[in-house]
């Protein structure tokens, strides 16, 4: 490039910077005017929900001007959702005002001073009339610090056609999986048995359905007592007992759905969304399909299963809290749970929301549900579940090669490490 | 993947870069020189203060954006630092690299980590030599056979990294069955000869692309005299080529263990470090970033870096690397 060119070409490209920059600012001088003085926005950062959006707008129209939720949709991996927020609040980024919680992760936010607490009057209607096991995961030393919006809890689908009845225990239902196979009939136990959260979920439902604890009841302290261990050997005799699926150590839930719903399978523990599924991909399989409480270790002592769900915080760095827990409040009072329980399959935190009669379409496995809520278990409350449900996945992987006292001794002392922030993940 | 430069690229640039200064400096500073030619201490020292004003801009930004996170990161890593433990924020000393060092996933990474530094660093030499022997002689249709070896090299590695893990995907992928039934990606073995097929393939054309540079710096005549001497082609390759091309081959294979060290986004997308599959990179992210454990996760980012300098100074300072930029044989 020869210099005069340079020259002329000073002036345009001067021009150019200068619009340049005037177009970089002038949106950041319109967001200066907006944010105060007008209706203040909530952001709510929560994972995809095909009808929340209508929530939403409920709640907005009832707010009447004084607040405007603006639902920004997360991720859809629950990893991938964390980050995003951990980062985020990591940074004191005041852009998030209301937050959309896995249960296990309540504790972890309380804990570094990234949520606030729920008192007064959102406190008491946050509690009013919700199930104790999932209010618990909303809890971190004993004070709220969420209120939850949905639950969840597996079930067990078995085939009426292969068995007249449901298993009462898990040893029961390796027996009667083993007779089919004998028979030639579709046998499989299918669940979840990947290296992930899947597989620490169906430990903890083992775990505790045998009386056992994972961790001291204040959470600090790791336990792994005799229950543990005798749920760690049933995991085993169910992985060896060569009825579960040949993928079982790779299986995670729409795998084991897809699976199901092909005919191997005799019994699926999962969640409550392989129903609706079912009846949509192969309806005439749908129709032997029925449902019962997760087995138990002894028959005598009914099962405890593990509840997920979500729940919803206020960020600490939010500059509109009185309107977030507002709105939070909003987005999960009984009538805004009752349509996102009939409208996306996510079950209610507020007991009474099951009587209502439009639950029986969308849930006609209600009973069994709400009786699972009622004796729940909770996951190991702990600031560093995120921590301890990586060492115990990996621990746990493939469940074929789990020696009880040995791999209880393992966990031990993983989650020891991890307690104090000294475990490394892998 | 940034700091990949080749060397001929880094010095074209640099003498760029020299020619460009001198000619805007020499009308503006002529005067300065001829006085400068004096003996005056006073002159030089002015003149040194102006370099150093001169440097300092890109000083400063060198400390600001390499030399600031390094030395944060250590003294993160002396300390118990778990975001979710705020108020058990304390002085640790070295603990945390005894945590690390007798823990045995970092070892079982580290191992993962040197297999696939080793094997794919020697299988793209082999490989990248072939494909740059071919380059380098093609007649016909030069310009493509180039532009064609480049193409894996050109793609975004994520999103190579997922077209991988589609192929060998049962259901998805066009590879899954080609061993049988099952899925690979699921056991260790054969993830682990995935995500080096993977890199290899990504990897293989920059490596042929060093090593031309390289052939372009043996004489015709050296071969032709070789040749008139009765050697074979083998015998020219070993006794001719590889003895000439040295520099060049050092300089390629430095570059490539740097990098294939760090390897992170191909397990990343892959594997997400199932089955003992992570690299000491992808367990300084899950620690750090997933775990929030500063702590921890800069004392694997700080024994990284330890681990990165111990390679580069035994290339440089033992097979005599000459560093980009410098001339060839010199050592640093």
């Amino acid at each position: 490039m020869t210099h005069p060119a340079r020259h002329r070409r000073r002036p345009a490209a001067r021009v150019a910077a200068a619009a340049a920059a005037l177009a970089l600012v002038a949106p950041l001088a319109a967001c200066g005017s907006g944010g105060d003085g007008g209706t203040p926005t909530i952001n709510l950062y929560y994972a995809p929900e095909q009808n929340l959006q209508k929530v939403v707008d409920t709640c907005n129209a009832e707010a009447g001007g004084r607040y405007k939720i603006a639902y920004r949709v997360l991720p859809r991996q629950a990893d991938d959702q964390r980050v995003q927020m951990v980062r985020r609040l990591a940074a004191r980024d005041t852009g998030m005002d209301v937050l959309g919680l896995d249960v296990t992760w309540t504790q972890e936010f309380a804990s570094a001073n990234w949520i606030r607490e729920w008192t007064g009057q959102d406190k008491a209607e946050a509690e009013q009339g919700t199930l104790a096991g999932p209010l618990d995961t909303a809890r971190y030393q004993g004070k709220l610090y969420a209120a939850p919006k949905h639950t969840n809890v597996q079930l067990l689908w078995y085939r009426s056609d292969l068995a007249q009845q449901p298993p009462k225990t898990w040893d029961e239902m390796i027996s009667a999986a083993q007779q089919l196979k004998r028979d030639g009939k579709p046998y499989q136990v299918l669940t979840m048995g990947a290296q992930y959260e899947g597989l620490v979920v169906l430990y903890n439902t083992l775990a505790e359905s045998a009386g056992g604890k994972i961790l001291s009841d204040d959470g600090k302290r790791a336990v792994m007592d005799a229950g543990t261990v005798k749920a760690l050997d049933q995991l085993r005799k169910l992985a060896t007992s060569g009825v579960t699926s040949p993928s079982f150590s790779n299986a995670t839930e729409d795998p084991v759905r897809l699976e199901f719903q092909s005919g191997a399978g005799a019994f699926q523990v999962n969640w409550p969304f392989v129903y609706p599924a079912m009846q949509e991909a192969s309806p005439e399989l749908a129709k032997t399909v029925k449902w019962a409480r997760v087995p138990g270790i002894d028959a005598d002592t009914p099962s405890r299963v593990t509840i997920g769900g979500i729940n919803m915080a206020v960020s600490a760095y939010s500059t509109h809290p009185a309107e977030s827990f507002e709105a939070a409040r909003c987005i999960r009072d009984a009538r805004n749970q009752r349509f996102s329980a009939v409208n996306d399959g996510v079950p209610p935190t507020i007991e009474k929301v099951y009587d209502d009669p439009e639950m029986d379409k969308a849930y006609p496995m209600k009973e069994t549900i709400l009786e699972e809520l009622k004796e729940p278990a909770v996951r190991p409350l702990t600031p560093a579940y995120q921590s301890i449900s990586t060492v115990m996945s990996a621990i746990l992987s493939p469940p074929s090669q789990i020696r009880p006292e040995q791999t209880a001794d393992e966990l031990r002392d993983a989650i020891s490490d991890a307690l104090q922030s000294k475990g490394v993940l892998p | 993947m940034s700091t990949n430069v080749t060397p001929g690229g880094a010095k074209a640039a640099a003498d760029e870069a020299g020619r460009a200064g001198r000619h805007a400096a020499v009308p503006a500073q002529r005067t300065g020189r001829r006085t400068a030619k004096a003996p005056l201490s006073e002159n030089k020292r002015a003149e040194r203060r102006l370099g150093w004003l001169l440097c300092a801009p890109a000083a400063l930004v060198m400390v600001a954006v390499t030399a600031y996170p390094i030395i944060y990161s250590v003294w993160l890593s002396l300390q118990r630092f778990d975001l979710r433990f705020p108020d058990q924020r304390e002085f640790v000393g070295l603990d945390n690299y005894a945590t690390v060092l007798t823990n045995e996933f970092w070892w079982t990474a580290f191992g993962v980590t040197a297999l696939i530094t080793v094997v794919t660093v020697a299988v793209e030499l082999v490989l990248g030599m072939g494909l740059a022997l071919i380059m380098h002689r093609t007649l016909v249709g030069r310009g493509i056979v180039r532009t064609a070896a480049l193409i894996p090299y050109g793609i975004v590695t994520v999103v190579a990294a997922f077209s991988w893990r589609y192929a060998w995907t049962p259901g998805t992928g066009y590879l899954a069955n080609l061993f049988g039934e099952g899925a690979p990606l699921t056991e260790r073995a054969s993830s682990l000869a995935i995500i080096m097929l993977a890199e290899i393939w990504k990897t293989t054309p920059f490596m042929a692309l060093l090593l031309m540079a390289g052939l372009a710096l043996v004489p015709e005549d050296l071969l032709k005299a070789a040749s008139t001497d009765g050697a074979t082609a083998w015998q020219r390759f070993t006794k001719v080529m590889l003895p000439v091309m040295k520099p060049a081959i050092l300089v390629a294979l430095l570059f490539r263990t740097l990098d294939a060290f760090r390897v992170f986004d191909n397990i990343f997308v892959l594997t997400a470090g199932g089955n003992e599959t992570s690299s000491v990179s992808m367990l300084a992210y899950n620690n750090l970033i997933r775990g929030l454990n500063l702590g921890i996760g800069s004392t694997m980012s700080v024994l990284i870096f330890l681990a990165v300098a111990v390679i580069a100074f035994v290339f440089v300072k033992l097979f005599g690397t000459a560093a980009p930029g410098s001339d060839d044989g010199e050592r640093r």
